[in-house]
C-alpha cells in the first residue's frame, strides 16, 4: 500500500537537471553579459539565489528525510501523534527565514539604489571608475510599431533597428514610444525598461566588450512584435567614429515626410541609417505632437493652467485642437459598425504549390464547396 | 432587398466574415466539439435526463452539488486550456530560424491571451471555489452556505462568463492582448476588432459571480459555524478560505472598476487609459495588478489549508502550530495588498519605491516559510501514509520551494531588471501555480472525492495522474527557466537563436507528459465509476480522518448533519472518536432547508444574452438581455416559496439505513 519509493527518483531527476543546467552556461547571455550593468545585475542574482539557498537546500532535504524517516511501514520510527506545538521550533521556523530576509531586504535596497536606471553610472567596470571629463553618449530611443528608433542627437543621424555604442563609454538612453508599450532590452548591456506613450523613461548603462549583440522588444505589442528586433554593435572608438561617419553618408534623411512613412506599422524591418535627423524630433514624439497643428502636451497643459487661473476652464478646453479621439461604439452609426471579422483570415490569392508553405494556402473559404470535382475555378480568388 | 443600414442595426458588426470557415485548425474543433456536444446532448435526451439535471443539478442551491459543478466546470476548462498550451508548446519547439511555426501572429496571440484568462478565471478560480463549496460548510458543520440562491447565480454567472469566452473560438475571436487586457495593445485604436470586447464582457460576468461567492463565503463562515467552534476551533482550510475570500471580496471590485474604464474607453469614447487626451494607460497596469497580486493569494491560500488538512490526517498527527499557521495565513492577506508594483519595477518608478516594494514582496516568503515549517514538523514524528492525496504534498513541497526562491529572486528590482518579462519569469509562476495551485486541487480531488461520491479513485490511473504531472511539469518548465536565462522573452512566436530550440523541443516532450497525467486524471474518475462498488467507502471515513465533514456519511445527505454537532476540541472529528462517540439513533427533528430555484439560470443565460449584444453591437438583443435580467431578478425576489422541512421520518429513514450500511461494513 505505502511505497514512498518515488522519493530517491525524485532526487536523481533533480540532479539530472541540475548537470543540464550547468552544462549550459556558456551560452546564457544573461549569466554572462558584455556590459557592466548587467553584469552587477547578474551579481546580485547570484548573490540572492546563494543566500536563498541557504535555506531551500536544508528544507528540500528535510522534506525528503521525514518523509522517508517517518513513512508507515518504519516501525521503528518514533510515533507521537500529539505532539503539535514546540516554541523552541517555533522560534526557528520564524527566525530562520525572517534572518535570510533581513539580509536580502539590505541587499536589495543598497543594490535597487546603487543600479537604478535614473542614476548616471560611477564606473565603466569594476575598478575604474568614470572620467569626469568624459560626458555620456545621449542616444534617444523610440520604440515604433514594430520597430526601433535611434535618435544620436549629438551626431544628428538616426537608424532604425541598429544600435552601435562606443565601447567603455557611458550611455544615457532616453526612451518613448509612439503608439504601444515595450520594453527596451539588451540582455547583454543591461536590464530592460518601459517605452511609454506620452512618458519619457531613462536609462544608464555602458557596454564592455566589442561584438555583435541582439536587442530586442521585452512586452507584448501585437502582431509585429515577435520580430521586434535590433542590431547592437559594440564598436571600439574610433570603428564608432567611422560608422557615425558612414551613416551621415547614407541617402535618407529623416524629415517630415519620412517620419510620417516609417511610423506606419511594418514589420520585420532591416535596419535603415539617416544622415540627419530634426534635433527637435524625441521632444516632439515624447509631447505626441509630430503632425504639425497638433498642440504638444505641455502647450497643452500651459494652456489649461492659464485658463484655469484666469477662472475659465471650459473655454480654455475648447480652444485647443484634440487629436488622437477615438468615438465610443455605440455613438456609430448603424453603417459605421464595420465587421467583426476573423482577423486571422488570411488575404488575397493563395499562391499554390509555388509557395507551398504561404498561409493563404490554407484558407479552406477559399474553396468553393459547389464546385463540381472535375469542373475548373473550384477555388475562387 | 437587404438594407445594409438594416442588417447592421439586426445583426451589429456580426458578419459571414465573423466566423473562421478559413481556419482548419478552428474548423476541425468545432467539429469535434459539436460531435462530442451532440453526443452528450443525444444521451441526455436518450435517457430522459433533463428533468432529472435541471430539477436536481441546474436548479439546485444545495453547496455540495453546486461545488461539484464548479469542480466540472474547471476540469472542462482546463482541457481547453490546456490543448492551447499544447499549440503553443508545438509552435515554439518548431519555430525556429526560417520555419515561422504553424501558427501566424494573429492566431498565436489568441492562444496566449486564451490560455491565461482560461486558466486563471475559468480553471483555477471554479476549482477552489468548487472546493470551498463543497468542504467548507461540512467542516463547520453547517447544513449549507448563508445565502444558497446566491451561490446557484455566481456559479451560473461564471458559466456565463466561460461560456461567452467559449463562443469567440468560432464567432470572431479572441483579445491578443495579454492575459490582463493591456492597453495600450487593448484600447479601441489598437483593437478595434471583438476580442478584447469578448475578454472584457466574459470576465465582468463571470466577476460578479467571484464576488458574490466571496461574500457568500466568508459570510456562512463568520455566522454558520457550530457551535462550540470558536475562530481558533476552526479548521485551517475553514481559515484559508476566510482569508483567501476576504481577499476577493476586497480586490474583485477594482478589477471591475478597471474593466469597466476600459469599456466606457471602447463604447463611449472616454480617455481613461488612451495614449491622448490625458488618458494613461500605465494606470490600468496598476488597477489590474492591484486585483492581480492578491489573486495569486486569493489562489493559494485555500490551496495551503487543503495540504494542511491532508497532512495532518495521512501523518495521523495534529497540525503542528496551528496557531502560526493562522497567524501566518492573515499576515500574507494584508501584505498581499502592498505588493502589485513587483509587476512592473520596470516602469522607471523610482529605487525607494522600487526597494519598497520589492522587500515588502520578500516579507511575504516569511509566513510562507513558516507555513512550509510546519507541514515538515506535521510529519515529524508521524505514520504518514503515501496515499495520492499525500504524494500530492511531497511533490508539491519540493516543487513549491524552487518557485519560492525564483519569485523571491524576482522581488529584487535589480534582478528583476533581467529576467521581468523573460520565460525565467514565465517558468517562476508556472513553477508555482503548477507546483502549488494545480497539485494542491488534484490532491483536494483525490482527498475529497470518496466523501462527495461515496468511492474513491482508481489507484493505477491516480498514480498515472500524478507522476504525469509531476515528472512532466520538471520536464516542460526547467528548460524553459534556462532559455529565459539565455535572454528569451515571452510570449515570442519566433526565434532565431537556434541553441534555443532543444529545450523548447524538451518543454514540449514535457507537456506531453503532463498530457499522460491529464488523461490519467480523466482515466481515474472514468476507471473509479466503473469499479465503483470495488472502491466504495462505508463508512464516510476512509482516510481516517480529523474533521466533522467525515463524521457524516459518504456522499453525505442533503442536510449535511442530522444533529447539528457540538464542538469541543480543534479536530474535532478525531476528539469525537478518540472519546467513543456515539450517534444519536432517535429523536430526529424535521430539517429547514432552502428550497431549488431556476432564477440563476435564467438570470445568467439572460447575461450571456446581453454580453453577446455587447460585444457584437447588436443593442437591441443587449438591452433585451439587461432588460431580462432586471425583470427576472425583482421576479424573483417576489418568489416566497423559497424553503421546506424535510419531515423528522425521513430523516430517521435516511439515518437508519446509514447505520445498516455501517454496521453491515464492520460485520
Amino acid at each position: 500500500m505505502n511505497r514512498p519509493a518515488f522519493i530517491p527518483s525524485t532526487l536523481a531527476r533533480t540532479a539530472l537537471l541540475l548537470a543540464a543546467f550547468l552544462s549550459t552556461g556558456c551560452n546564457m547571455v544573461v549569466l554572462n553579459p558584455a556590459g557592466d550593468v548587467a553584469l552587477q545585475q547578474r551579481n546580485i542574482i547570484f548573490i540572492s539565489t546563494a543566500l536563498m539557498l541557504l535555506i531551500i537546500i536544508p528544507v528540500i532535504i528535510l522534506i525528503i528525510l521525514f518523509a522517508w524517516r517517518y513513512r508507515s511501514s518504519n516501525t521503528e520510527a518514533t510515533y507521537d501523534p500529539d505532539f503539535d506545538h514546540s516554541t523552541s521550533l517555533e522560534l526557528i521556523i520564524w527566525s530562520a527565514p525572517l534572518l535570510i530576509i533581513i539580509a536580502l531586504g539590505g541587499l536589495t535596497w543598497w543594490s535597487t539604489h546603487k543600479l537604478d536606471p535614473f542614476r548616471p553610472l560611477e564606473r565603466i567596470s569594476a575598478g575604474r571608475p568614470v572620467d569626469p571629463a568624459v560626458r555620456p553618449l545621449h542616444i534617444q530611443v523610440v520604440s515604433l510599431d514594430w520597430k526601433w528608433l535611434f535618435i544620436y542627437p549629438e551626431q544628428g543621424i538616426a537608424t532604425v533597428n541598429e544600435l552601435a555604442l562606443p565601447v567603455d563609454r557611458p550611455v544615457r538612453f532616453d526612451l518613448t514610444s509612439t503608439n504601444m508599450m515595450n520594453t527596451f532590452y539588451a540582455p547583454t548591456l543591461a536590464g530592460m525598461i518601459y517605452t511609454m506613450p506620452g512618458m519619457r523613461s531613462t536609462m544608464h548603462a555602458v557596454l564592455n566588450k566589442p561584438g555583435d549583440y541582439k536587442g530586442f522588444s521585452g512586452n507584448y505589442s501585437g502582431a509585429g512584435f515577435s520580430d521586434m528586433k535590433f542590431r547592437l554593435r559594440g564598436l571600439a572608438n574610433g570603428d564608432f567614429d567611422r560608422w557615425v561617419a558612414g551613416v551621415k553618408g547614407a541617402a535618407l534623411p529623416l524629415d517630415q515626410a519620412t517620419y510620417r512613412r516609417l511610423v506606419r506599422p511594418s514589420e520585420a524591418v532591416a535596419p535603415i541609417h539617416f544622415r540627419t535627423v530634426d534635433a527637435d524630433l524625441f521632444r516632439r514624439i515624447l509631447e505626441r505632437c509630430v503632425e504639425p497643428g497638433t498642440p504638444c502636451m505641455s502647450d497643452v497643459m500651459r494652456h489649461d493652467q492659464a485658463a484655469a487661473s484666469a477662472g475659465s476652464r471650459a473655454e480654455g478646453h475648447a480652444s485647443m485642437p484634440q487629436n488622437g479621439r477615438a468615438e465610443g461604439a455605440i455613438f456609430k452609426a448603424p453603417e459605421d459598425k464595420g465587421s467583426g471579422p476573423n482577423v486571422t483570415k488570411p488575404r488575397g490569392a493563395p499562391p499554390g504549390p509555388e509557395a507551398p508553405g504561404d498561409k493563404r494556402n490554407r484558407d479552406m473559404s477559399m474553396i468553393n464547396p459547389l464546385a463540381m470535382p472535375g469542373t475548373s475555378g473550384s477555388a475562387r480568388g | 432587398m437587404f438594407d445594409p443600414a438594416l442588417l447592421k442595426t439586426i445583426f451589429g458588426r456580426l458578419t459571414f466574415e465573423s466566423f473562421p470557415i478559413h481556419e482548419p485548425i478552428l474548423m476541425v474543433t468545432f467539429a469535434v466539439v459539436a460531435l462530442l456536444g451532440g453526443g452528450v446532448v443525444a444521451a441526455v435526451t436518450r435517457f430522459k435526463l433533463w428533468g432529472w439535471l435541471w430539477r436536481e443539478w441546474f436548479t439546485s442551491v444545495d453547496h455540495k452539488k453546486i461545488g461539484i459543478m464548479y469542480i466540472i466546470l474547471g476540469v472542462v476548462m482546463l482541457l481547453r486550456g490546456f490543448a492551447d498550451a499544447l499549440m503553443m508548446r508545438a509552435q515554439q519547439a518548431i519555430s525556429f530560424g526560417a520555419n515561422q511555426g504553424y501558427l501566424n501572429a494573429h492566431h498565436y496571440d489568441q492562444l496566449f491571451t486564451v490560455h491565461g484568462t482560461i486558466m486563471i478565471f475559468f480553471v483555477a478560480i471554479p476549482l477552489i471555489v468548487g472546493l470551498v463549496n463543497f468542504v467548507m460548510p461540512l467542516q463547520i458543520g453547517a447544513r449549507d452556505v448563508a445565502f444558497p440562491y446566491l451561490n446557484n447565480l455566481s456559479f451560473w454567472l461564471t458559466v456565463a462568463g466561460a461560456l461567452l469566452t467559449m463562443v469567440s473560438l468560432f464567432v470572431g475571436e479572441f483579445a491578443r492582448t495579454g492575459w490582463l487586457g493591456y492597453v495600450p495593445v487593448g484600447s479601441l485604436q489598437n483593437s478595434p476588432d471583438t476580442g478584447v470586447d469578448y475578454y472584457l464582457w466574459s470576465l465582468q460576468i463571470a466577476g460578479v459571480g467571484t464576488t458574490l461567492s466571496a461574500i457568500n463565503m466568508v459570510t456562512t463562515i463568520i455566522k454558520m459555524r457550530a457551535p462550540g467552534m470558536t475562530m481558533m476551533k476552526m479548521p485551517i482550510f475553514c481559515w484559508t478560505a476566510l482569508c483567501s475570500n476576504t481577499l476577493a471580496i476586497a480586490i474583485f471590485p477594482i478589477l471591475t472598476g478597471a474593466f469597466l474604464m476600459l469599456l466606457l474607453d471602447r463604447y463611449v469614447g472616454t480617455n481613461f487609459f488612451t495614449n491622448d487626451l490625458g488618458g494613461n494607460p500605465m494606470m490600468y497596469w496598476n488597477l489590474v495588478w492591484i486585483w492581480g497580486h492578491p489573486e495569486v493569494y486569493v489562489l493559494v491560500l485555500p490551496v495551503f489549508g487543503i495540504y494542511s488538512e491532508i497532512t495532518s490526517t495521512f501523518s495521523g498527527k495534529r497540525l503542528f502550530g496551528y496557531s502560526s499557521m493562522v497567524y501566518a495565513t492573515v499576515v500574507i492577506t494584508i501584505l498581499a495588498y502592498l505588493v502589485w508594483l513587483h509587476h512592473f519595477f520596470t516602469m522607471g518608478s523610482g529605487a525607494s519605491v522600487n526597494s519598497f516594494f520589492g522587500i515588502a514582496t520578500m516579507v511575504i516568503s516569511i509566513p510562507t516559510g513558516a507555513k512550509i515549517f510546519n507541514w515538515l514538523f506535521t510529519m515529524y514524528r508521524g505514520r504518514i501514509r503515501f496515499e495520492l492525496p499525500m504524494r500530492w504534498v511531497i511533490a508539491f513541497m519540493l516543487t513549491f520551494v524552487v518557485g519560492g526562491m525564483t519569485g523571491v529572486l524576482l522581488a529584487v528590482p535589480p534582478a528583476d531588471f533581467v529576467l521581468h518579462n523573460s520565460l525565467f519569469l514565465v517558468a517562476h509562476f508556472h513553477n508555482v501555480i503548477i507546483g502549488g495551485v494545480v497539485f494542491g486541487l488534484f490532491a483536494g480531488i483525490d482527498y475529497w472525492f470518496p466523501k462527495a461520491f461515496g468511492f474513491k479513485l482508481d489507484r493505477f490511473w491516480g498514480n498515472v495522474h500524478f507522476w504525469g504531472w509531476t515528472i512532466g511539469y520538471w520536464v516542460a518548465w526547467t528548460p524553459i527557466y534556462i532559455v529565459g536565462l539565455m535572454g528569451a522573452t515571452r510570449r515570442l512566436r519566433h526565434f532565431d537563436d537556434p541553441a534555443m530550440q532543444p529545450y523548447f523541443i524538451i518543454a514540449a516532450i514535457g507537456a506531453l507528459i503532463i498530457l499522460v497525467g491529464i488523461i490519467g486524471f480523466v482515466m481515474s474518475i472514468i476507471v473509479g465509476i466503473i469499479r465503483r462498488d470495488k472502491l466504495r467507502d462505508k463508512t464516510g471515513d476512509p482516510w481516517n480522518g480529523r474533521t466533522l465533514e467525515w463524521s457524516t456519511s459518504s456522499p453525505p445527505p442533503a442536510y449535511n448533519f442530522a444533529f447539528t454537532p457540538v464542538v469541543h476540541e480543534l479536530d474535532s472529528w478525531y476528539d469525537m472518536k478518540s472519546v467513543g462517540y456515539e450517534r444519536p439513533t432517535q429523536g430526529y427533528r424535521p430539517i429547514h432547508m432552502p428550497r431549488n430555484t431556476g432564477a440563476g439560470v435564467i438570470v445568467s443565460f439572460l447575461a450571456l444574452v446581453m454580453g453577446f449584444g455587447m460585444v457584437w453591437y447588436i443593442w437591441w438583443l443587449a438591452a433585451l438581455g439587461f432588460a431580462g435580467i432586471v425583470v427576472v431578478t425583482i421576479g424573483h425576489s417576489f418568489n416566497r416559496n423559497r424553503d421546506y422541512y424535510i419531515p423528522a421520518d425521513e430523516v430517521e429513514r435516511i439515518e437508519t439505513a446509514r447505520f445498516r450500511l455501517v454496521a453491515g461494513e464492520a460485520a
